[in-house]
């Protein structure tokens, strides 16, 4: 069994995503199969992770309500709630 | 403490800078935007996975007169008139901040060289340095079945490490012959360890039965919502595909990479000249290997020339070397000498690396119309063809007005090269301006919050200084 200080969940849409204590939100979405972070504005075609390293700004991910952030670099906090931005979301 | 030199970038050639400062007898604060020291090269695992740190690491965080801050990134920077730079940084919680800096020292390293096919922006499609971060930083692989694509000797390091992860790695295809090492013996001979380390990734691909595949370049992947399948070419020489040689191979990840682009931006902000390396990107002029034309303003490691760990970090101890002979604190000369040599040895190994593995021309076959050349504003190729045949756009800061390509959040990192090789094909020559897009009062995005709010006032790391 896990021990649970080095593991603890997330909710990503509305769905609860296990990550590993110090792994950002990019690796634990793609660790969970979560591969399409977001769609594009004009053409609504999905994007997720590309560069790993904080250089493309594809993986922006709404996390707790705030601006967008890049999921690969940032690290997972307990409790976090995750949107996965998609076009049709938009109002 | 009053920190006298400061390092942004916390990587091999910055890290070593540190230690050699700290040597001489300086104060040294290191600022990194990452979580953890080690830059790419020494990424450390967030996961403790109970192994000890690299050396270099491990030495710093013994040193009591280094510094190091995480999660801090230096946006914009102004040269002071007696030397050295005050620098704007950007911390956890996007907090802004300034530091005043005698002696600066540049290492902001490097990020891949990604250049555009069809199907490239789906998920799945990974950089090779974003899947090397995934790998080592995060313990995650990017797919089961994975490509590695490109060219350059980095693709090797990231097949055996996706491999010794446990991905099955269907290939790398390496989109140079190679045959160019057999002319580059001289530098090969005074490397040896790259000639180690060579045969050892040869010795896991052969254990993995990972196949390399020379002359060959992923030209397309496909998917619905992500990748499933990609199309491998064998290549001509100038990198055009040769028809009736594509194969389709099922897969959920591709990584990609043709090299490292120097991260020249800080640089430049600093007013530091910058010239045209052998793939075409801007790198940090030097004069003595680590000068800048900025005074009190040093460079080292890739941003001043793509050459890897080695020289990277001979630089870094020239550059804290001679940072702190610019504040004050003087070094041995025997001590410079050796460093030199070392720096010598590994500068003439890049140089190689630089003719085995340039881009050739012929990638621009491997693009449809529809292709995005810039993945934030979402430009196709048949708009940046158009304005350079049409709009008489001759260079990347026209092609920018023209189409917006390079005006996203990039920066225009992803798709300088892109767009350069696009000019080239319209004009019949590099464009003039193939730093344009590196040129910004800001070099990464700030949230306009943070600018508002302003720094705080109460003191934070050392020399840090509130706003009147």
């Amino acid at each position: 069994m896990t021990d649970p200080r080095e593991s603890f969940e997330i909710t990503v849409d509305g769905r609860a995503v296990s990550v590993r204590r110090g792994q950002t939100i990019g690796a634990a979405l793609l660790a969970a199969g979560i591969r399409t972070l977001r769609s594009t504005r004009f053409d609504g075609r999905p994007r997720g992770l590309f560069c790993g390293i904080g250089m493309c700004f594809d993986c922006l991910v709404v996390v707790n309500g705030a601006p967008p952030q890049r999921a690969c670099v940032r690290t997972a906090a307990p409790d976090d709630d995750v949107t996965t931005h998609t076009a049709e979301d938009r109002s | 403490m009053t920190a006298e030199v400061v390092v942004v970038g916390a990587g091999p050639a910055g890290l070593t800078a540190a230690l050699e400062a700290s040597a001489a007898g300086c104060a040294v604060t290191v600022l990194d935007a990452g979580a953890g020291p080690g830059g790419q090269y020494y990424r450390q695992p967030s996961i403790s996975a109970g192994a000890p740190a690299p050396e270099l690491l491990r030495r710093v965080d013994a040193d009591r007169f280094i510094t190091v801050v995480q999660h801090t990134t230096v946006y914009g920077a102004e040269r002071l008139p007696a030397g050295g730079a005050v620098l704007r940084t950007l911390g956890p919680d996007d907090i802004a901040g300034r530091l005043v800096a005698p002696a600066v020292v540049l290492a902001t390293g490097a990020f891949d060289r990604v250049l555009p096919f069809p199907g490239w922006t789906l998920p799945g499609v990974f950089t090779a340095g974003g899947a090397q971060a995934l790998v080592k930083g995060q313990g995650v692989l990017p797919g089961a079945r994975v490509a590695v694509a490109g060219t350059g000797p980095f693709l090797l390091p990231v097949a055996v490490e996706l491999a010794c992860a446990g991905a099955r790695v269907v290939g790398v295809y390496e989109s140079s012959s190679m045959t160019g090492w057999i002319r580059q013996t001289p530098a090969v001979a005074r490397n040896p360890s790259k000639v180690v380390e060579a045969v050892h990734y040869g010795r896991v691909l052969a254990r993995h039965r990972i196949p390399l595949h020379r002359r060959h370049a992923v030209i397309a992947a496909d998917g619905g919502d992500a990748v499933d399948a990609i199309t491998v070419s064998r290549l001509r020489p100038d990198w055009t595909p040769i028809p009736g040689t594509q194969r389709r191979i099922v897969v959920d990840a591709v990584c990609i990479g043709f090299g490292f682009v120097p991260s020249v931006e800080l640089a430049l902000t600093l007013g530091c000249e910058v010239r045209i390396d052998g793939y075409g990107s801007p790198a940090v002029s030097t004069t003595d290997h680590v000068r800048t034309s900025a005074t009190g303003i040093f460079c080292a490691g890739e941003v001043s020339g793509v050459g890897g760990v080695v020289l990277a970090e001979a630089e870094g101890a020239l550059a804290g070397m001679a940072a702190a002979t610019a504040v004050g604190c003087p070094v041995s000369t025997g001590h410079r000498r050796s460093r030199s040599r070392e720096r010598a040895r590994a500068a003439h190994f890049a140089a190689a690396l630089e003719a085995v593995h340039p881009v050739q021309p012929g990638w621009t076959s491997w693009l449809s119309e529809d292709t995005l050349a810039c993945r934030c504003e979402e430009v196709p190729v048949r708009r940046i063809r158009e304005a350079v045949r049409d709009g008489d756009a001759r260079d990347l800061r026209s092609v920018k007005l023209h189409t917006r390509a390079g005006m996203g959040m990039c920066q225009g990192r992803m798709c300088g090269p892109a767009v350069a090789g696009l000019v080239r094909d319209g004009i019949g020559t590099p464009p003039k301006d193939a730093d344009a897009y590196a040129h910004r009062p800001f070099v990464v995005p700030v949230p306009l919050s943070s600018l508002a709010r302003g720094i705080p006032p109460e003191p934070g790391p050392p020399n840090q200084i509130a706003d009147g």
